[in-house]
């Protein structure tokens, strides 16, 4: 019987898998900051189109956000990569995965936004309007500096989350780490690449929760 | 013409909240230099009407003639009636995220497009007139109530305005803090600033106020000068009212 040791941290299979992981790990790392970025940009960009209260506009952000809330993050992929292709729209895995997982991300985070955005008191809009400011400026330069330090703890848990999500793209044929620790497993018969995925993940996102929580301290005041 | 020495002209002035009806025909002519000071029971409608004088609440009809320009026409620029009406609001409204001088100068920037330099420059000089040069880094947070609504003061007037309008400036204030405030008012006053104040000061009202208008129930009840007001007045609704915030 081998030993626990050789079965999760075998150095020769280790040594022999890790380019692969570690190239997982960059795919990894791309998809992650792809899919932050699309989908706060787009949460916030959404959340501020819907403070113009255009009633047809709002109903279809609202209509999207619920959608993208309501359904599996797996789904989501597995549609965008094998349910596009039927309607003619071929698309990467990559691209897949971050459609998928940005627009999940930008459903959260238009709700954050804007629940941020209702949260901050009139008496900051009548004072922008009443010294000549448009709704728009009172919008960008009043408004939503505070609305943002407000949804910033409501969005730092959920974007953990979702970019966490990045493993499921292993099912849609990204080659990121989760992905290529599985295949390493199997040609090698042996559990090690796993651990070394688990720590490539560990390389990602506890750098990533620390920065959320310094992000958290540093504009979490309550007005 | 007669109303070339209006500043302000305010025609049947309603406004209705759903069924309630809040401003029962309001008229008002106020000259340039003026200082009017509303009282009134709460709910008389006062702070209503105050604020329907910028459409910061929309009145239901009338008419309102700020400097000759009609302010419900259709199509006027709302944006830019407003930079000419100051309004201190009771709760200060300051920005939390702004200090001091970015409080006083976003509008110098964003409405009138000065340059950081110059609108930094003007700032800093209203901040000066209400008493808070040293002020102007601070942070809304670490000024006390009377410090804020100075600031609040000096943010409505960087603008230059023709008018001011206070929705009960002092109202939110400590009592040793009122008389900061107040002092800034009068100041503003002796400068020749044209002024309608909601107030439940009754000494300010007496000695910085040109005339008093008593509200009650949505329509303006009497007028007049705030000696005849406090000392002797004519209805038996403004008696009531005085003699409840007079002698308590």
């Amino acid at each position: 019987m081998r030993g626990l040791g050789d079965t999760f941290f075998n150095l020769q299979v280790i040594e022999k898998y890790l380019p692969a992981l570690l190239s997982g790990f960059r795919v990894t790392l791309a998809l992650a900051g792809a899919v932050v970025t699309l989908g706060i940009l787009l949460g916030l960009t959404l959340a501020m189109v819907r403070a113009f209260r255009f009633r047809v506009v709002n109903w279809l952000i609202v209509a999207f956000v619920d959608l993208f809330r309501t359904l599996p993050q797996l789904v989501v992929l597995v549609f965008a990569y094998f349910g596009l292709p039927y309607a003619g729209i071929t698309i990467s895995g990559f691209t897949a995965a971050t459609l998928g997982l940005g627009l999940v991300l930008a459903a959260f985070a238009e709700e954050a936004f804007w629940a941020a955005i209702t949260a901050i008191p009139r008496g900051q809009w009548e004072a922008a309007r009443s010294t000549g400011l448009s709704f728009a400026q009172a919008l960008g330069s009043v408004v939503m500096p505070q609305a943002v330090r407000i949804a910033i703890p409501l969005l730092t848990n959920r974007t953990i989350a979702i970019t966490k999500g990045t493993a499921l793209a292993s099912v849609i044929a990204v080659p990121e780490i989760l992905d290529k620790a599985q295949s390493a497993m199997s040609l090698s018969s042996n559990a090690s690449p796993l651990i070394i995925g688990a720590g490539l993940y560990l390389a990602i996102f506890a750098p990533f929760v620390l920065f959320s929580r310094w992000l958290e301290r540093r504009f979490g005041w309550i007005i | 013409m007669a109303d070339d020495c209006f500043l302000l002209e305010i025609d049947d002035l309603h406004k209705s909240f759903g069924d309630l009806e809040v401003l029962k025909g309001i008229n008002l002519r106020v000259r340039p230099g003026e200082v009017i000071i509303l009282i009134g029971p709460s709910g008389s409608g006062k702070s209503t009407f105050l604020r329907c004088i910028n459409r910061l609440e929309e009145p239901t009809r009338g008419r309102i003639r700020v400097d000759g320009t009609e302010i419900m026409a259709r199509g006027v620029d709302l944006n830019r009636v407003r930079k000419d009406i100051g309004i201190v609001f009771q709760a200060f409204n300051l920005y939390p995220h702004l200090t001091a001088l970015g409080n006083v100068t976003l509008a110098l920037r964003k409405v009138l497009r000065m340059s950081r330099q110059d609108a930094e420059a003007c700032g800093r000089r209203m901040l000066e007139h209400v008493g808070l040069a040293e002020k102007a880094n601070a942070y809304p947070s670490e000024l006390s109530g009377g410090q804020q609504q100075r600031v609040a003061i000096a943010r409505a007037l960087a603008l230059e305005p023709k008018l001011m309008l206070f929705d009960e400036p002092t109202s939110a204030l400590d009592p040793e803090l009122v008389g900061s405030v107040l002092k800034v008012m009068r100041d503003l006053r002796d400068e020749g600033m044209t002024m309608v104040v909601v107030t439940h000061e009754m000494s300010f009202a007496r000695d910085a106020g040109d005339r008093v208008l008593f509200m009650d129930g949505g329509e303006i009840v009497e007028e007049g000068p705030p000696s005849t007001i406090f000392r002797n007045p004519a209805h038996q609704r403004t008696r009531e009212f005085l003699q409840r915030v007079l002698h308590v």
